[in-house]
């Protein structure tokens, strides 16, 4: 079978460019990557053949230029992660007929990541963050008789959705608030920081806690749910980085707008069963944040010129007497 | 039709516009409305986050109203299909679960079976209304309006709990609908991407950066209006435009519609009736191409 494949092309200033169609600016954020030339390949392969074949194919047959990484092409060495279609994949997991709708499959690199060529991108930025969270085990000390740690099975098992993580950055290129805020940790190196944390051999959880619950941590993400739609692996970096958030809460790391949003959301769900809008922006921010109170009341006021301010008087649903006994049986930090 | 149709806080606070829209929309298709006046925010996946057990029993005795109603629940905001989804995947598939949710609501009236359908306006509108129904009804056609679709994040993922896997389809309504009403959609990166309101409090300026930028990739193709099928994505989007605008140096000034409005216009209402003259961002010269007025 016949495969059409458009490959984004890109060679650094210097080195022989490639030719092809030049693709323009890409949108905001991302419109500091450089354009590709884009190249489209035909590709004779077989109905279950991966993207990835099409790619070796046409380094080995067609255009021997042509950077791809690539190792294992059975998931596990996470190298081949790549724009397809605009989102990211393991190009090796990637079925060329899954892919092509209308015909073609495009692949490129992402533009969330500094390019090096053609299909590599720079990974270092994913380096960094995983290193930035201590991506490693500091044991309780002393190391108790027998010289090991035992851990109960069912402690491990929490971890083991993490664990599955290859490290192809993936959650990295689409993340949503990446994109826009380049400090922010990330999914991948949240997710791994969840697993030390929640490591019951763990001695510096609270240490960690702090440290993720700061600016750029574990708040900052925007919860779009990206990264838990293309991991090849089924880590589920968000569900990770929200098991995070709550034990950074339970551990008294409650000064800031995540913890005051999640207090004040439920306090209002429980004494009226429905959000006040009202009140939930001044609580969140907290009342002496006197700079961001200030910055809340343009929109405020925008709202009130178009009649769009809710109403001053929250009135409360019918029978609130259920939710309040749901708050009571299971409320914890909301009774 | 009949449906238990859950409103969310948004439609009743800072987006009545959404609301009457809605109440419009449906009653020119003939869906009836029961609305459950007795259920509880969904928690927006905040109260998820920090108590599971908690939330799992708040949206089950939803999912058990809407039950008792013996009809699908409709929503008509993507962040409450998106909680309402999770819980009820999960309280269908784990019965420990079911049960915990079902103790907490002990004494309420109320027990979830695990047979509700949770479905938002435009997955009903294409699945259950139809678009041959849809079609008869449009007696304005919005001829010439570029209209880009702004799907959010949580009426698409987690594919798995929205029924994604069975119904690839779900991420193709809007453009459906946008051609049925005789608009032009316009195709963008931005229109699967998220609006950034939820981390508003947390993260104002990189918030709004992410909502600008999709508007601005829209309107730099052609775009002269964005449609939504939430509420919190239209808050970031419309409200929050003139300090998005602020924050990325940009004039953006590109108004956005709820997917009732957009509908109710090719049903014959006036903007007036649907609110269109209650947003942030003026309406008025997208309505202009159409021969419409606020």
């Amino acid at each position: 079978m016949q495969w059409t494949v458009v490959v984004g092309r890109y060679s650094p200033p210097g080195e022989p460019q490639p030719k092809g169609e030049l693709g323009g600016i890409f949108p905001p954020p991302y419109e500091k990557a450089p354009p590709k030339t884009y190249q489209t390949f035909k590709v004779d392969l077989p109905d279950h053949a991966m993207v990835l074949d099409a790619l070796i194919a046409i380094r080995e047959y067609q255009d021997e230029s042509l950077a791809v990484r690539c190792a294992c092409r059975s998931a596990i060495c996470g190298s081949c992660a790549m724009w397809v279609n605009g989102h990211a994949r393991l190009v090796c997991t990637s079925k060329l007929s899954e892919h092509s709708p209308g015909g073609k499959v495009t692949v490129e690199a992402p533009p969330s990541m500094p390019i090096i060529k053609d299909l590599v991108c720079d990974m270092s930025v994913f380096w960094k963050k995983n290193r930035a969270v201590t991506p490693f085990l500091e044991n309780k000390q002393p190391i108790p008789d027998g010289q090991e740690y035992r851990v109960p099975n069912e402690a491990m098992e929490n971890l083991i959705q993490e664990v599955s993580c290859i490290s192809c950055g993936a959650c990295l290129m689409d993340c949503e608030s990446f994109a826009v805020n380049q400090d922010f940790t990330g999914p991948a190196a949240l997710a791994k920081a969840y697993r030390y944390t929640a490591d019951p051999r763990d001695a510096q959880t609270k240490e960690r806690l702090g440290e993720y619950s700061a600016p750029n941590g574990v708040w900052d993400c925007t919860h779009c749910y990206e990264c838990v739609q293309v991991c090849p692996k089924g880590v589920a970096p968000l569900d990770q980085i929200l098991k995070l958030r709550k034990m950074a809460v339970d551990a008294g790391f409650t000064n800031n707008t995540g913890t005051r949003h999640a207090d004040a959301f439920a306090e209002s769900v429980r004494d009226s069963g429905r959000l006040n809008e009202l009140t939930l922006v001044p609580k969140s921010l907290g009342f002496f944040n006197i700079p961001a109170q200030f910055g809340s009341l343009p929109a405020a006021f925008n709202l009130l010129r178009a009649g769009k301010l809710p109403p001053l008087i929250h009135h409360k649903i019918p029978h609130l007497e259920r939710i309040k006994n749901i708050f009571k049986k299971i409320g914890g930090r909301f009774k | 039709m009949k449906v238990a149709f859950w409103p969310g806080c948004v439609s009743k606070g800072a987006c009545p516009e959404l609301y009457v829209s809605t109440r419009k929309v449906a009653e020119a298709l003939g869906i009836e409305l029961v609305e459950l006046y007795e259920a509880a925010c969904t928690g927006a996946g905040v109260l998820s986050e920090q108590n599971p057990a908690l939330a799992d029993s708040l949206n089950g005795l939803t999912l058990a109203m809407a039950e008792k109603v013996g009809a699908d629940l409709m929503t008509i905001c993507s962040t409450c299909q998106g909680v309402l989804s999770n819980h009820n995947y999960h309280l269908k598939r784990d019965p420990q679960r079911l049960q915990a949710a079902n103790e907490a609501m002990a004494g309420s009236g109320y027990e979830y079976r695990g047979t509700t359908e949770v479905k938002h306006l435009l997955w009903l509108l294409v699945e259950d209304v139809g678009l041959d129904k849809i079609r008869s009804l449009v007696k304005v056609k919005l001829t010439g309006l570029k209209i880009a679709p702004f799907y959010g994040c949580y009426i698409l993922r987690p594919s798995e709990y929205l029924g994604l896997k069975e119904r690839p389809e779900r991420s193709t309504y809007l453009e459906q609908l946008i051609e049925i009403v005789g608009g032009t959609p316009v195709e963008y990166m931005g229109k699967t991407k998220c609006c950034g309101f939820p981390m508003i409090m947390m993260n104002k300026d990189k918030s709004l950066a992410m909502g600008a930028n999709h508007i601005l990739e829209a309107k730099d193709k052609g775009a002269d209006l964005l449609v939504t099928p939430c509420p919190l994505c239209h808050l970031n989007l419309d409200a929050q435009q003139p300090d998005a605008a602020r924050v990325v140096k940009k004039v953006i000034d590109t108004p956005i519609f709820h997917l009732p409005q957009l509908l109710g216009l090719a049903f014959g209402y006036t903007p007036e009736e649907l609110r269109l003259n209650h947003h942030v961002v003026p309406t008025t010269r997208a309505l202009e191409k159409v021969e419409l007025k606020v």
